[in-house]
């Protein structure tokens, strides 16, 4: 049972840092990011390119996946969901931008890395072995650095200049450009912090699962999941969803495995029940 | 230009060109594979007119795929297993896919925005999941060989021949597609015209404000996602006797995206919207199926690029300054 906990931990890191990004981008924006779990794909076979293929040491991958996903994500706030945020007149037309962007992801990712399953040689060789448990330690590593990544992002948000204003943003649009905050620059920043975070968790993943360019939406659906669970926009709320997430599908699929493929299923059900009782999440704003 | 002249002389114009003209038009240019291509527009439309309908209450709906699942799996299950015709398994499929919403949308139609836009994405996701759990849909392996639809006979007349016997069933399909897609859309407008329409209306714009004059929300929303979820089980249903097979996937997320981008992409103000976006979407992705592995991504560009210049849809080119329900 220990190890199924140890398992669950080591998933929530995971789906927490990705759950973060989508909240982040939602709460600034009021967007819901479709092309998260390609931002994710994208991440990790840039890790997969330079730690796998050039041989770089894998903080240096990690850090070229954080920065082009970054770049990207910047590019798609400045040069197009602000136009379309400004003109369209409900604002749920992003959707269909954010649905176009996560296409065109996909369709880069297709061309410039091809569709095989991609792997990566292990980071630390050997595997933990004590009587109550048995992990390797390069799964150790990447839940350790999950868990500082998740640490250093909140301490970012809550004491930083930029962390407050984006704060601020997500709090109230209006009153924070009445206080003088730079709306648009924050708002891109954001975006990109989000976009981020998505392409580093993919350069984590990439050392113990591999990537290929098909689970990007499963991965999306996942993320969505999360913000449900733990309410949109909250990143404490991301955190616990993500946590909650991981924790139900390791404990899920080591009760339910003799059932077949049903544990999503279960979760699944489990959530419309503690939906219809908490609309909003476990910490969700009022309104979605 | 709003005159109920104008819109019955268009309903006409298209009547025109759907039954007459473009069988001639694929008569003489012998491209029958067309049939094919517009059928699945007529079809994919009239599920896109349900999830125009959840908008039409605020609701973004990325759940129709689920919902034409259900329904292609009830019909192929009822023919192939109950030996049920499919002329009777496509309403039952319709109502059985209604039924279901209402016992999902109680719980779900609470939430709104982006909390009801992921809940539905995630039940696609789940519909598939169960399609390869449940034991009589034959997991992955599908139902396949599902056998025609057969004829209709009312008091001896025979109203539409079995389609095993045709010479030419993709005539057939298609006539029956774009007639069911042309009652749908009638439907439809006078559904969003009635006084239930200006019900639904009021939703749209502000729910704690309706329901405080007395609008009954809770029985409204789950009216319009019931009649979105029975289109989608009807659509599928169809769909499924097309193609004459169904596996889990169908009918999957990427399909739900593209019933929401269709209601999108066609303007959600427009009851017709649905068609525009499915044809222009159906057929572009087609047209550019001749540029192999960059498919995709023209496909995807243009779609940003048309979202960037249209943001409220391609029939806002058409009515500038119009807000028409």
């Amino acid at each position: 049972m220990t190890q199924v906990i140890v398992n669950g931990l080591y998933l929530g890191a995971q789906y927490a840092l990705i759950a973060l990004g989508l909240t982040l981008i939602f709460a600034l924006m009021n967007v819901l990011n479709f092309a998260h779990g390609q931002m994710y794909v994208f991440g990790g076979f840039i890790t997969y390119t330079v730690y796998g293929q050039l041989h770089l040491p894998f903080v240096v991958a990690l850090a070229c996946s954080g920065v082009t996903l970054a770049i990207i994500g910047g590019l798609f706030e400045r040069l197009l969901f602000r136009t379309v945020i400004r003109r369209s007149v409900r604002d749920e037309s992003t959707m269909l931008l954010a649905a176009g962007t996560a296409f065109f992801l996909d369709a880069v990712i297709l061309l410039l890395f091809g569709e095989k399953q991609r792997g990566v040689p292990k980071i630390i060789n050997g595997v933990l072995n004590v009587d109550w448990l048995i992990m390797p330690y390069d799964k150790i590593a990447v839940g350790v650095i999950a868990l500082v990544l998740i640490a250093s992002f909140m301490a970012y948000m809550q004491f930083s200049r930029p962390g407050r204003a984006m704060r601020a943003l997500a709090q109230d649009r209006v009153a924070a450009q009445l206080m003088g905050v730079n709306v648009d620059r924050y708002s891109m920043i954001g975006f990109a912090l989000g976009a981020m975070l998505a392409g580093v968790v993919g350069g984590l993943l990439v050392a113990i699962t591999g990537v290929n360019s098909g689970i990007g939406g499963p991965i999306s659906i996942k993320a969505f999941l999360m913000v449900m669970i733990g309410g949109a926009g909250v990143v404490g709320g991301a955190i616990a969803g993500g946590f909650i997430l991981g924790m139900l599908e390791s404990v899920g699929l080591s009760v339910l495995h003799a059932h077949g493929d049903i544990t999503y299923l279960v979760i699944f059900a489990a959530l419309m029940v503690f939906l219809s009782i908490r609309p909003n999440g476990l910490m969700g704003k009022p309104w979605g | 230009m709003s005159s109920t002249a104008s819109k019955l002389s268009a309903l006409a114009l298209f009547l025109v060109v759907a039954f007459l003209l473009v069988p001639w038009l694929i008569a003489v240019s012998g491209r029958s594979d067309l049939y094919y291509t517009l059928t699945s527009v007529a079809l994919l439309s009239i599920a896109s007119a349900g999830v125009w309908l959840t908008f039409f209450i605020g609701r973004i709906n990325i759940g129709q795929g689920a919902y034409a699942l259900l329904g292609g799996y009830v019909s192929a299950i009822l023919v192939t297993v109950g030996g049920v015709s499919f002329w009777l398994s496509l309403p039952l499929a319709g109502l059985l896919c209604a039924g279901l919403s209402i016992l999902i949308g109680l719980p779900i139609l609470r939430l709104r925005g982006v909390y009801f836009a992921m809940v539905t994405l995630v039940l696609t996701e789940v519909a598939r999941l169960a399609a390869l759990a449940v034991p009589l849909t034959n997991g992955a392996r599908g139902i396949t060989d599902i056998p025609p639809p057969g004829p209709i006979r009312l008091f001896g007349v025979t109203l539409l021949p079995d389609f095993a016997t045709l010479a030419n069933p993709r005539q057939a399909f298609y006539f029956v597609a774009v007639t069911l897609m042309v009652l749908v859309f009638a439907g439809v407008y006078r559904l969003v015209h009635s006084r239930i329409g200006q019900l639904c209306l009021s939703l749209q714009q502000n729910e704690e404000l309706a329901s405080s004059i007395g609008v009954n929300i809770a029985e409204l929303r789950i009216i319009a996602y019931a009649i979105s979820s029975f289109l989608g089980g009807i659509g599928g249903a169809m769909f499924v006797a097309i193609a004459q097979s169904i596996y889990p996937s169908s009918f999957a997320v990427t399909d739900s995206v593209n019933f929401m981008l269709n209601c999108f992409l066609g303007g959600l103000g427009y009851v017709v919207g649905p068609v525009v976006g499915t044809f222009v979407l159906y057929f572009g992705w087609d047209f550019l199926f001749r540029t192999g592995a960059f498919q995709l991504l023209i496909y995807s560009m243009v779609l940003i690029a048309l979202m960037v210049a249209l943001p409220n849809g391609i029939l806002s080119l058409f009515a500038p300054r119009r807000k028409e329900s």
